[in-house]
């Protein structure tokens, strides 16, 4: 079964049971060099790989550009 | 001559911040910001491109050990996107500083006062160091101040406009009045802007686009350095008052008729 998420605004099909460290591992994203946000809540790195996607669930992935 | 810049405990010998954004490339990034003797530098947070994550970013290209971060919320229109942009800023873990930019205004890029304050107020509350860009207003300053703000960071004019200070007097008023160093933020164009920010007594200024965007920004950025040095070693020097007549030089007495 996949669930469908949105990801930084895009809808996305991820497997049942996708942990965000699986997500941002399938994504070629380097976990140290990001912010997550998960459903408004902000994840602690510690939490990537406890953390299962869901139905719905709204994740933004974020990180620094240039700005002044 | 120790004269060191203090925000929030942290002392610098630098009072020149630069921004990281419309750089031609990273080279000439990292060579203003050497140039510049930059060690407070600005950022701003997006959405990470997923179409290319493993393209190279900011965050490969600069030195992070090197200097102190300053994210900012740029691109923030209410107070409540930029407490979230702050609290994600924060969460990439190098900086709990927040340089706090509310804007609704996308032709003037001004600042909400009101949304400022609200998210100045929230920010210091869950322990940032928020160091808020706002109009040249000395009363929002205060209160901004009042609320446990760093630094307030007045603009000199609107942000990458290059106008210089277009409204000198209220400048002058905030630094009379800030316990709390003031940054005077967006708008300079030349080292003269900052020298003259300087002079008035700013305790630092923030210069991104005319760095970014000079022919050679390795050498804008020196001029800059230069400029602001020259600047607030003349307000420590104390500048002579203006006068409305000439007063010689040399003595009036003894010249040869």
């Amino acid at each position: 079964m996949a669930y469908q998420i949105s990801l930084n605004g895009k809808p996305e099909r991820v497997e049942e049971g996708l942990t965000v460290a699986q997500l941002l591992e399938a994504k070629g994203v380097n976990p140290v060099r990001v912010a997550v946000e998960l459903n408004r809540r902000i994840l602690r790195r510690e939490e990537y790989t406890s953390t299962r996607l869901g139905e719905g669930d709204v994740v933004e992935v974020v990180t620094f550009v240039g700005g002044g | 001559m120790d004269d060191k810049l203090v925000i929030a405990g942290k002392g610098f010998r630098s009072r020149l911040f630069l921004g990281t954004g419309k750089y031609r490339n990273y080279e000439e990034m990292n060579a203003a910001f050497e140039a510049a003797g930059a060690e407070i530098i600005t950022v701003a947070l997006r959405r990470l491109d997923l179409s290319d994550p493993g393209k190279k970013t900011l965050l490969d290209e600069i030195d992070w050990s090197r200097y102190t971060i300053l994210p900012n919320t740029a691109g923030c229109r209410t107070a409540d996107e930029a407490v979230r942009t702050a609290q994600l800023a924060r969460a990439m873990g190098l900086s709990n500083w927040i340089k706090l930019e509310v804007i609704p205004d996308p032709v003037y890029l001004l600042p909400d006062p009101i949304g400022t304050l609200e998210a100045a107020k929230r920010l210091v509350d869950e322990g940032f160091v928020v160091l808020p860009y706002i109009n040249d207003d000395p009363v929002l300053a205060r209160r901004l101040e009042e609320v446990g703000c760093a630094t307030v960071m007045p603009l000199a004019s609107p942000i990458g406009s290059g106008q210089g200070m277009v409204n000198f007097e209220q400048i002058k008023i905030i630094v009379e009045q800030s316990k709390v160093p003031v940054v005077v933020d967006a708008g300079l164009g030349a080292p003269s802007d900052a020298a003259l920010a300087m002079e008035i007594g700013a305790s630092a200024c923030l210069v991104n686009t005319a760095v970014a965007l000079a022919k050679n920004p390795a050498l804008m950025a020196e001029a800059m350095r230069l400029g602001i040095e020259a600047g607030r070693k003349a307000f420590l020097a104390g500048r002579i008052p203006k006068k409305a007549y000439g007063s010689a030089s040399s003595p009036t007495e003894g010249v040869v008729r």
